[in-house]
């Protein structure tokens, strides 16, 4: 990896080390930790009943399988990123990272209560601005909201709008219903009209099977339907029209795959030419509308190991601005700093890079 | 998944069967039809109480499609009836004209798997069996039937195999991909030892109403969606197969999936293989990476043919998947329905034509 | 309800002998059960954690009104540890002012409830184990409950014929939230062999499982989930009913446990119109359901019911049948029942004497 950036830095003519890190885990807050970012009410409420010492680690994430914390990067807590010194040592400097943005996952966007909900994501949003964003400049932050109350997500996305340090907002990958039905546009709306991409990330509530058969067994079963559960989102925006209603809706697919994007692009547009009478607004096929709309992170990069295959599948997804890259700091996702194969080549290395990371976040390209 | 499909044995230059369509529809002219196959009891139950699936409408698929019966306009008997329902009408316009050597008969009227009354299930099943002898495979001796089980009553289910696989006319069990729990789980064993005890492969076609939402992200809106979501359903079924260890248990297993697609399949044999080589601890029964049971027990049906652009994309594809694992089918007479005259937009050698044209299913179904 | 400070029993109370039906042991920390449980299994936990179908691993889904998911805050042992963790504060606190003669330990094993069926399986023997060596070997009142992962068949009856022997274990704990309705036949060889011991069945309320908590989808607060406790139980009764479990094993008994009970009375009302108007659909169900459910179903008494005119409850407990019905305090729960003050109305000394002993040492065949 330093080699490639190496590289790129003398014939490119880069200034200094390093790209956009799309997504980087620090270590989700303890809910003690989250209690002088709440109001009385809920500090007081919390305490009370015990709610500060609950752990809300999220079923569809188990904070410490192997996938979540790789074992190099684990820290005597048993889980990884969870302090600055961390983070700058492991996620930081050996890829020469300039700026990264950092997902909290936390389990306050899945509770069932609206205002729970809402205070502790306002809570976790508060912490990293304060805790992490405050001290490394390198750093940049999601604004974390549920989904469940549109008009709860839209008040704090206005609310932390103001601070340029966050620059887009997040969301998990399974809710109540699909993300292209119009109960969430309220949220799409309020994330473009302040220039902030919406990310998906992997993960959800878990309120209903993670299939459309029932509940697998095995977590590696489940988070190899997370894919599953991403293609079915990205046929909902699209389908909805979503892109039709929020024209300036950039979505950044996070930790989703993508290496089933060809197959999906070849299925979705057969099928629109078949039956696009039920979607009239759809007035071009659903692979342009994702190529112009949506991007995803560079992890995990699904792929035998023959380089092959995956310069194959570039070629068939055909977009070279579709990609960001990332790390997915301390996910278990690639060996080393091997966190991008010699099959990209360095033209597109560039571009996934820094390229379509500043072409995909307006704040971010302010900085850069 | 990166290694060519080959053959075992050398294609015979006069193969017995030159066409075998993996997917045909069967109907009935009305619902009265399938009368005579039940008990007076059951009659006047299907009269009264009617079918009582897990989902919202009784009598009607959850999202309309597009086109009456989901059929080819074209398909619609002169004499009367759905497309389908007409034997002589079936025999002119598609085994005929199309040079059919052997069809497979797919049911997919009165969802006996998904029918809450266990014993309505039991009941509505085996009728279906004998209705598919009497109007269908007793007349005409190019069809080939597929035994109807009730996957929710594995013990039921183990007795109508049972009862059915002397009549070699039937040549696979059917089960639906959407069910309580997904296919693997160990209460299901029993179908497959019976099935592998009688050399009977089994078989999923898109469908089937297991009491979930059509998606792991929720229920979806257009009919675009439900028709795509098909697809995430059978990698559910195949990730469940799999990680439950069906395949270690089961060497021999052979199951196919219908109707489908298949360009999924090499993209998600990927993400498997890399999500088991971090967490195969989790699953220490699965003693391979996945793709390679996908490579030995999995088998897919080609229509509805993927359609890339350009065209050349789809040849990487089938080279992933192995060409001795795709088998033909039209999906007659649906409106999506593939000619085997102009479906591969790729050119194929004529050792591939003949494997997935006919070969390949004479393996699957044991017809040599 | 909450009573901040128990006094000791004097008077014929003292000498009522009281069977409790519902107390929840607990954990003293986090990895005592890790204890009995293979390094196969103590490994998988650390990595991948109890999952269930619930957003989060390790914790309720909706939050409790007080510390400790919703404990009595009087009920932490001087001692430390978590409410019913400590033996000696359990019967100081519990046991012997109350006057309990026999304890009925419902552990509330995740085991039944865990997605990977060969973890839940190892943690419900797990808990089983613990019950012995912690509570019923020192505390012959307490007797335990053989928890078992009801969603594989063969291993839930492997679980019962390893414990039948012991008379410790006095029924069978399955929660009421599973798979499929309670009623459907993959469950009927547990049953099987439940009634072939005479064993009863405790279905005790679920805080999660595999469906949304309420047929109306997803409740938002804690009172709304508090409620829907009994919803649940309601579906088991009339699963079991309808799909014909206690016309196929009469003698199964089973125990309605923390789900209330004064619904019973316009449950059985409800059922029995609708089986007098469709029991052409099943006829397997050969009588009234209410016959069914005075004849196989128990129900345990907290939380009781509070109707604003106490005498309404008479009218209640005369409808469900006294016979039907078994103390419980739900101990250390915040809604914990006091034997002394959980009935506002009068009982007759027959009758209490059925709901506060009699009724329970039957049906769970109490020496």
């Amino acid at each position: 990896m330093n080699e490639m950036i190496r590289s790129l830095e003398s014939k490119l003519g880069l200034s200094t080390v390093g790209g956009i890190d799309c997504d980087l885990h620090p270590a989700s807050p303890a809910t003690k930790t989250l209690l002088p970012y709440l109001d009385e009410y809920w500090r007081e409420t919390f305490v009370m009943r015990g709610v500060d010492r609950l752990s809300l680690a999220m079923t569809s994430s188990p904070p410490r399988a192997p996938i979540n914390v790789r074992s190099d990067w684990k820290a005597e807590s048993g889980f990884a990123g969870d302090t600055l010194e961390a983070v700058r040592a492991q996620a930081l400097d050996p890829f020469g990272t300039r700026l990264a943005i950092c997902n909290v996952l936390h389990g306050a966007m899945i509770m069932h209560s609206d205002d729970m909900a809402a205070a502790l994501c306002g809570a976790a949003n508060e912490w990293l601005a304060r805790e992490w964003l405050d001290r490394e400049p390198r750093l940049r932050g999601s604004i974390i909201v549920s989904a469940q109350n549109a008009e709860l997500a839209v008040a704090e996305i206005e609310r932390r709008a103001a601070d340029h340090r966050f620059v887009q907002v997040l969301i998990l990958a399974q809710n109540d219903e699909p993300l292209g039905r119009r109960r969430y546009w309220p949220i799409y709306e309020a994330a473009a009209r302040n220039h902030l991409p919406l990310c998906i990330h992997a993960g959800g509530s878990n309120r209903h099977a993670p299939t459309a058969t029932g509940w697998p067994s095995y977590f590696v079963e489940s988070y190899v339907a997370q894919a599953s559960i991403f293609e079915s989102q990205l046929l909902s925006l699209v389908a909805e029209g979503v892109f039709q209603k929020v024209p300036d809706l950039k979505v950044v697919f996070a930790e989703s795959g993508f290496t089933w994007l060809p197959s999906f692009f070849w299925r979705a547009d057969k099928t629109w030419r078949g039956v696009r009478a039920e979607t009239p607004w759809l007035t071009e096929q659903p692979s342009d509308i994702v190529k112009r709309h949506v991007r995803f992170t560079l992890q995990p990069i699904e792929a035998p190991p023959d380089q092959d295959a995956l310069a194959r599948t570039l070629e068939h997804i055909d977009c070279d601005d579709i990609l960001l890259f990332s790390t997915d700091y301390p996910h278990a996702q690639f060996e080393g700093l091997n966190a991008l194969p010699v099959a990209f080549g360095e033209t597109l290395a560039k571009k996934i890079l820094i390229d379509n990371p500043l072409a995909t976040y307006p704040r971010i390209a302010a900085d850069f | 998944m990166t290694e060519t499909g080959t053959l075992e044995r050398p294609v015979e230059t006069k193969a017995k069967y030159n066409l075998i369509d993996c997917d045909i529809h069967p109907s009935m002219k009305t619902p009265a039809e399938i009368q005579p196959y039940l008990s007076q009891r059951w009659r006047d139950h299907l009269a009264t109480y009617g079918g009582h699936t897990r989902q919202g409408l009784s009598e009607t698929l959850s999202h309309p499609r597009m086109v009456p019966e989901v059929s080819r306009v074209d398909s619609w008997p002169p004499s009367g009836g759905p497309p389908g329902s007409d034997l002589p009408f079936l025999r002119e316009q598609h085994l005929d004209n199309l040079g059919i050597d052997i069809g497979v008969l797919v049911p997919l009227r009165f969802n006996a798997s998904g029918q809450r009354h266990p014993d309505f299930a039991i009941a509505i099943a085996t009728a279906i069996n004998d209705w598919q002898v009497g109007k269908f495979l007793d007349p005409e001796p190019r069809l080939r039937g597929s035994i109807i089980a009730t996957q929710e009553d594995p013990a039921n289910a183990v007795a109508e195999i049972n009862r059915r696989a002397s009549d070699k006319r039937f040549v696979q069990v059917l089960l639906p991909p959407r069910s309580i729990e997904p296919l693997g789980k160990r209460r299901h064993w029993p179908i497959f030892e019976a099935a592998v005890r009688h050399s009977l492969p089994l078989s999923l076609h898109v469908g089937g109403v297991g009491g979930h939402q059509a998606t792991g992200a929720g229920w979806p809106s257009y009919y675009l969606e439900e028709h795509h979501s098909q697809v995430q359903t059978m990698q559910a079924v195949i990730a469940s197969l799999i990680f439950e260890g069906v395949f270690e248990h089961f060497p021999e297993l052979k199951i196919s999936f219908v109707e489908g697609g298949f360009s999924w399949v090499p993209s998600f044999g990927w993400r498997m293989d890399k999500a088991w080589q971090t967490m195969r601890d989790e699953v220490p029964h699965v003693k391979r990476p996945p793709s390679g049971y996908l490579r030995q027990n999995v088998w897919f049906t080609t229509q509805p043919m993927e359609e890339p652009n350009p065209a050349k994309n789809l040849a990487d594809t089938l080279r992933w998947i192995g060409t001795d694992r795709l088998m033909f089918s039209t999906d007659y007479p649906h409106w999506d329905f593939d000619d085997p005259r102009f479906a591969f937009k790729v050119p194929l050698t004529a050792i591939e034509k003949a494997a997935i044209f006919a070969g390949n299913a004479v393996n699957f179904y044991g017809l040599n | 309800m909450n009573q901040a400070v128990l006094e000791k029993e004097t008077g014929t109370e003292a000498k009522l002998g009281i069977v409790d039906c519902d107390i929840h042991p607990a954990f003293s920390t986090p990895d005592e059960l890790a204890k009995f449980l293979p390094q196969r299994w103590r490994n998988h936990l650390a990595d991948y954690g109890q999952r269930s179908a619930n957003p989060l691993v390790g914790t309720l889904p909706y939050p409790r009104m007080t510390p400790g998911n919703g404990m009595r805050r009087d009920a932490w042992p001087p001692n430390g540890g978590p409410p019913a963790s400590d033996l000696s504060f359990l019967r100081e606190q519990l046991l012997d002012p109350l006057g309990i003669e026999y304890g009925i330990l419902q552990p509330l094993a995740a085991g039944s409830s865990t997605l990977n069926q060969d973890l839940g399986a190892a943690m419900c023997t797990a808990v089983n184990d613990w019950q012995l060596d912690k509570w019923t070997g020192p505390e012959p009142r307490l007797k335990a409950s053989i928890s078992v992962a009801q969603e594989d068949a063969t291993a839930a009856i492997a679980e019962i014929e390893a414990r039948i022997g012991n008379r410790s274990f006095v029924q069978i704990a399955i929660p009421p939230r599973t798979i499929e309705p309670a009623g459907r036949r993959r469950y009927w060889p547990i049953y099987e062999v439940a009634e072939h011991y005479d064993m009863p069945i405790g279905m005790h309320s679920a805080a999660f499982g595999w469906h949304t908590n309420s047929g109306a989808g997803w409740l938002n607060f804690y009172i709304e989930e508090h409620y829907a406790f009994s919803h649940s139980l309601q579906s088991v009764v009339a699963s079991m009913v309808f799909e014909g479990v206690f016309e196929r094993f009469p003698k199964l008994k089973l125990i309605v446990v923390e789900g209330g009970f004064a619904w019973a009375a316009p449950l059985m009302w409800r059922l029995d119109r609708q089986w007098n108007r469709m029991r052409s659909e099943v006829p397997h169900v050969k009588r009234p359901p209410s016959e069914y459910i005075r004849q196989n179903v128990w129900f345990t008494t907290q939380p009781i019911e509070e109707p604003e005119n106490n005498r309404h409850l008479l009218d209640t407990l005369r409808w469900v049948g006294t016979d039907r019905l078994m103390f419980s305090t739900d101990y250390p729960h915040w809604d914990f029942d006091d034997p002394r003050y959980a009935f506002k109305v009068p009982l007759s000394p027959a009758e209490r004497e059925k709901i506060f002993r009699e009724n329970a040492k039957q049906v769970y065949r109490l020496p």
